[in-house]
């Protein structure tokens, strides 16, 4: 199986990866560029661990080949934070204790980050509805709706 | 596995009827992925005909929609005409997966997957839309209805595949609707879909209907006897039962990891009557 | 769990006190940063270079015996560098030993982890390879030659005890049981507990009420699946990293399935994705360890998601049956169950927790558990959340709820006329000290939820549960740096992420120095001396009296310096708001030292500053808690909605109550998820077909309803400060009280679990035909 030359964007950086045509994209974020912080739960779509943005839609990587991401602009959440500061949702889950293991919560910032962007005052059913594709086995959900509706809050500016 | 990005829709035909192995189309990938990953399926080549232009656009022309079998759920949910005209479809594609998951899935995929508990393709049964199919032999016109034959089996010949969707126009006081019923509220496949599409005339007698029920046959079902249940009435309770009864009688479901014969069967005519008092509405405003 | 208490455990006594730092939320969690950027290190995170990719080869069948294995292609195919099978690992002999909550015995660990003679259920593990990348490693095992000649299996626990089923071990005799039968079975064993007389019980019952439940498996869906990284080097030492709830105890389970010395096993617990007990059992180290031996470089083994429901260790299915008798005031004199709880492919399932947890919220005088545990062909079962007890619960929980409403009296009302107290004498032994299970009752009585109306086909139930706190061995060490900050190197693996943080905050309280100023570190096995499985809620409860112990002996050190320099005896010196001070003006007018004085002066009088603790914890501090649930019922679809949902737990002391609020939430939602849909499916083969979390179905976020909780305090007298383990309490009220909400919202009692809408719809309908038939012969 020959490797392909791609080249992508991820997190305004350029990026160039020799990927074998079976390779996810969430195998290629950590197997080839040591991009450990998207998470593999299942592999299969079914947990939203892996979640990332492309083209800034918000996907699951596993679901997409490293190949298609030739050309694109991913988004994971080492580039959420800017520099030293973080982002509104990454401090408003520290706050809110929106995390306890952790394993969900990359996934959950980036699913969040992209209901915002697209509703920027969603109310707590369409939060639910909106992350009922990222699932967490710790916290029950609540803290995390809560941190979403305060993130999203302050960056209405109330 | 090759990958293959065809640009133009005859590269893909060629690509997808010369190669001798075993040869997936890639849309949006959201099962093919899934199915390498299962080892349920080995393809020595991969054709993504994501940049084939016809395939991702979205058009209307005097009222009838033609919409690329590659657009994602994502590009139709954010496109309010189609949302309005054909709400029914929506309700269908809104369902399929996650976010995440929607971001990527295609209606041309969720269809030519076959699986019977596709959420988009009951309610794209119902709104009577032709499938544009090209292969070696040139291009032909295949009601939705007639593209899944069984659970993962298409009737589509070897180096044939979806290009786009005709949808017909709309008459007025028409509404579309589907339901589906899943353990969860989110996530799951559907254990039962129903969609019903219906247009009344000035008083309110519903003058055509078509019913078509998912997961309680080895493919999305079209019944007759639950349509005829609606046509010529006001839609009223006598009707309804009619049409659950209807419903309840034409599926033939098994029994397996998501739901029994006997709950199926049941929900089935539960879920006519509730998408049909939505498509009512629908027709009605 | 089969260990009576020593007497030379640790408790200290609570001491009431003002608290500046405890109780409080801190701002700056030790680990959250990490967590929400993307970079904490999860064991799939870690990359060691020149790693080989592991993999497993797992059997297909549910029962089968190994005729033989032809590894021979496989460790011929290109980059394959090592393959493993039964003849790699020695066998052992039965050997008892605590993991977790749950007992293992080394004979049956060794199998399950690689199979020997047979192989006993579908996923178990028949060999393993490393190659030089996964695909090679997939490759590789579809190359491996295994010739099985399959068996008939048994699934369900009843099955599994009928005389004629299919036996899985020849040499298994059932143990308690006199005299010692002469035929193999699948019981296992036999358990009984008493108190009192059961027949008197009866006798005096006005009302007595009999019924039988059965439940099915369920995991404990950790986001995270398993992952080690073993490298064994040519000196023949293994490190291990892996995510591991208890990195002492797997590495006494790696050295002795691989016969190695424990000195020479190092295991590094990794940040944990979630482990709820299921991450108390080795499967992948060992494996690892050998191939890496074997292949002479790293190597990383992580398991896929469905690898994970197949050959991990979900819950016991089981079938309980409750019988309980009251009088007509409402005073419980007889509870009896019998519990029948599956194992798995082995024995030493969750029963004796079961038989402890069964009737422990009431006051009673005559009480008879009798327990089965029994193998079956699935995974060997391990520990979930307060293992055993969510469907024990169920069925006491609705008996009770049956006993209230035949008396008349209020759910509530009924538990608190029976309700145990300080002084209750418990079934298995001790009695209970002073505890908050009232306390929650009223406060659930009170609550606000109680207040809202409920409408058609909406339905309210209330449960109440219980667990222990284990104590166990817990070691912790605390180094005070030369510019005066702390640090603690702790050993109970942290599995929430809180727990370091509460350290932090005790042993700040405990020095007087800002939070700040103290830095926790997860201490691998070769820093610290033993530390028990965090299991049985004992994480924050057990590792903080590790932690105080050894702050303590550090701020002894640190009197004793202050002594040397001030030429005093070192009762002359107490410490006081961060500071080492005179014990009174007599003694000398000498200006208080900080700790980072004392650092910095600390060699010249002899030797840096540092406290350790090695010590055994009692066991103690029991938590109670209440739940309160309203759910609705679609009654054309089965379909079961949860609307609002209540708990109140004693926590004895909330070290950090916002955190203890996340567990109690994330318990409850995981006891909603058992309920309503989670459950182990098999085909007709023993083949599990619902492996991944498509089907199997865990809560999402539009699931479940936000959830109001409340934390009672009631200080847990031999902890000084007061905790209690509350990890495992919330997770088992929830099944019985949807039951109990269930049965209020439309008149049935659901006593098969899960009570998902293909059961529910059933339910009803059966009731509508049974109706439909007393009215008919009413009328005539």
């Amino acid at each position: 199986m020959a490797k392909q030359y791609i080249t992508t964007t991820i997190n305004d950086d350029h990026v160039e990866i020799l990927c074998d045509p079976t390779q996810t994209l969430l195998d290629v974020l950590r197997d080839e560029l040591d991009m450990t912080g998207t998470k593999e739960g299942c592999g299969t779509g079914d947990c939203g661990a892996c979640s990332v943005t492309m083209d800034g839609v918000l996907v699951c990587s596993c679901l997409v080949l490293g190949i298609e991401a030739n050309g694109k602009k991913i988004e994971t959440i080492e580039g959420m934070a800017k520099g030293e500061e973080l982002h509104p949702l990454q401090r408003k889950f520290i706050d809110h204790v929106a995390l306890q293991c952790g394993i969900c919560t990359p996934g959950l910032l980036i699913a969040s980050k992209a209901l915002l962007e697209e509703n920027p005052d969603p109310t707590e059913e369409e939060i639910r509805y909106w992350l009922a594709g990222n699932l967490c086995r710790c916290t029950g959900y609540h803290k995390i709706i809560e941190a979403v509706e305060d993130a999203a809050a302050e960056m209405r500016g109330n | 596995m090759r990958y293959e990005a065809p640009e133009t829709l005859d590269a893909a035909v060629g690509l997808l009827a010369g190669e001798s192995g075993t040869v997936k189309v890639l849309a949006g990938g959201t099962d093919v992925l899934v199915q390498i990953h299962a080892d349920m399926i080995e393809p020595d080549v991969i054709v993504d005909i994501k940049k084939i232009a016809e395939m991702r656009e979205v058009a209307e022309v005097d009222g009838a929609w033609r919409l690329g079998a590659a657009v994602t759920g994502k590009e139709l949910m954010d496109n309010p005409a189609f949302n309005a005209a054909w709400p029914g479809v929506m309700d269908g594609v809104r369902l399929i997966g996650s976010v995440q998951v929607r971001g990527r899935a295609t209606v041309g995929g969720n269809l030519c997957n076959a699986s019977p508990a596709a959420d988009s393709v009951p309610p794209m049964i119902t709104s009577r839309a032709v499938a544009t199919v090209i292969g070696p032999n040139g291009t032909r016109e295949v009601p939705v209805k007639d593209i899944a034959v069984g659970p993962g089996k298409t009737s589509l010949e070897k180096g044939e595949f979806v290009v786009s969707f005709q949808f017909p126009k709309r008459p007025a006081r028409s509404g579309d609707a589907y339901l589906r019923f899943t353990p969860r509220t989110e996530m799951d496949i559907a254990v039962v879909g129903c969609a019903v599409n219906l247009t009344l005339d000035d008083a309110g007698i519903c003058t055509d209907a078509i019913v078509s029920l998912g997961a309680v046959a080895a493919r999305a079902l079209v019944v007759e006897d639950a349509a005829k249940a609606l046509i010529g009435t006001p839609v009223d309770e006598a009707a309804m039962e009619a049409l659950a009864a209807a419903a309840s009688a034409a599926a033939t479901p098994i029994d397996d990891k998501r739901g029994t014969i006997a709950f199926r069967t049941e929900v089935a005519g539960v879920l006519a009557q509730r998408a049909a008092a939505i498509a009512l509405e629908r027709a009605k405003s | 769990m089969g260990r009576a208490p020593s007497p030379f455990a640790t408790k200290i006594p609570y001491e009431e006190k003002n608290l500046k730092i405890v109780g409080t939320n801190p701002t700056a969690r030790g680990d959250a940063v990490d967590k929400v950027t993307g970079r904490a290190r999860y064991a799939s995170d870690i990359k060691l270079p020149g790693q080989l990719i592991g993999r497993v080869l797992r059997s297909p069948h549910a029962r089968a015996n190994i005729l033989s294995i032809d590894t021979s292609a496989a460790e011929a195919l290109p980059g394959v560098k090592a393959v493993v099978t039964r003849d790699d690992f020695p066998d052992m002999a039965i050997e008892h030993a605590a993991s977790g909550e749950l007992m293992v015995n080394f004979r049956d660990v060794t199998r399950n982890m690689m199979a020997r003679e047979n192989v006993l259920y579908d996923g178990h593990p028949v060999a393993a390879v490393a190659a030089t990348s996964d695909a090679i490693a997939k490759q590789a095992l579809k190359l491996i030659k295994v010739d099985y000649e399959v068996l008939p299996h048994v699934i369900d626990v009843r099955d599994a005890m009928k005389p004629d089923a299919p036996i899985l071990h020849e040499d298994q005799f059932t143990k308690g049981v006199e005299p010692k039968p002469t035929k193999p079975s699948n019981i296992a064993a036999r358990l009984e507990s008493k108190l009192g007389d059961i027949e008197k019980g009866f006798a005096e019952a006005e009302i007595i009420i009999e019924r039988e439940f059965n439940t099915k498996p369920v995991h404990q869906g950790y986001i995270e699946p398993q992952a080690s990284i073993a490298n064994y080097t040519e000196g023949g030492l293994a490190e291990v990293w892996t995510g591991t709830q208890g990195h002492f105890v797997f590495r006494a389970q790696i050295a002795k399935l691989l016969e190695m010395d424990l000195s020479k096993v190092k295991v590094i617990p990794t940040e944990l994705g979630g482990g709820f007990g299921g991450k108390n059992n080795v499967y992948l180290e060992p494996l690892a360890v050998m191939l890496s031996k074997k292949g002479k470089r790293p190597v990383k083994m992580v398991m896929d998601r469905d690898e994970v429901f197949r050959a991990t260790g979900p819950t016991s299915g089981t079938n309980v049956k409750v019988k309980m008798g009251c009088t007509k005031a409402g005073r419980i004199t007889a509870a009896q169950a019998e519990l029948n709880y599956q194992s798995g492919a082995y024995a030493g399932s969750s029963l004796p927790l079961a038989t402890i947890t069964v009737f422990t919220r009431y006051d009673l005088e005559n009480v008879s558990v009798v327990g089965h545990d029994v193998t079956t062909n699935r995974p060997k079962v391990a520990a979930y959340r307060a293992p055993g007890a969510p469907m024990v619960a169920f069925g006491v929980e609705t008996v009770v709820d049956e006993l209230a409403e035949a008396c008349g009296i209020d759910p509530i009302d009924f538990r608190l006329l029976n309700a145990a107290k300080e002084g209750t004498q418990t079934h298995f032994g001790p009695k209970l000290g002073p505890i908050g299970y009232i306390q929650t009752l009223e406060r659930a009585k009170a609550h606000a939820h109680m207040k809202e109306k409920l409408g058609p086909d909406q339905g309210r139930g209330i449960a109440t549960g219980f667990w222990f706190t284990l104590g166990a061995e817990t070691s912790a060490t605390v180094n005070i740096g030369e510019d005066g900050t702390a640090t603690l190197i702790f050993g109970t693996v942290d599995v929430t992420g809180g727990s370091r943080s509460a350290f932090a905050m005790i042993v700040a309280e405990e020095l007087g120095i800002p939070y700040e100023k103290v830095r926790t570190m997860s201490g691998d096995t070769s820093a610290l001396g033993f530390n028990f499985m965090t299991a049985g809620s004992r994480g924050t409860a057990a590792g903080s009296m590790a932690a105080v112990t050894a702050t303590r002996k550090a701020i002894a050190r640190m009197c004793e310096i202050a002594a040397r320099k001030w030429e005093v005896e070192p009762d002359q010196v107490v410490w006081e708001d961060g500071m080492a001070r005179p014990a009174g003006a007599n003694v000398g007018d000498f200006a208080p030292m900080s700790v980072a004085e004392l650092a910095k002066e600390a060699a010249w009088f002899g030797g840096t500053i540092a406290g350790h603790a090695e010590i055994n914890v009692a066991q103690g501090g029991p938590g109670f808690g209440t739940h309160i649930v309203d759910v609705e019922v679609d009654r054309r679809t089965g379909a079961v909605k949860v609307l609002r949902y209540t708990l109140i737990q004693d926590a004895g002391k909330a070290v950090y109550p916002e955190f203890i609020e996340g567990q109690f939430q994330g318990g409850a939602v995981q006891g909603i998820g058992t309920a309503l849909n989670e459950e182990y499916i098999y085909n007709d083969k023993g083949v599990l077909e619902n492996a991944g979390f498509l089907d199997y179905r865990i809560p999402v976020a539009s699931d479940v309803p936000f959830i109001n909780t409340e934390i009672v305090e009631v200080p847990n007298p031999d902890h000084p400060y007061g905790i209690r383990g509350i990890g495992e309490v919330p997770i088992i009220p929830p099944l019985p009280a949807i039951a109990n909400a269930i049965y209020d919202a439309i008149g049935i009692r659901m006593r098969d679990h899960p009570m998902s809408p293909p059961k529910v719809l059933k339910a009803l309908k059966d009731k509508m035909i049974e109706d439909a038939a007393a009215q008919g012969t009413a009328a005539e």
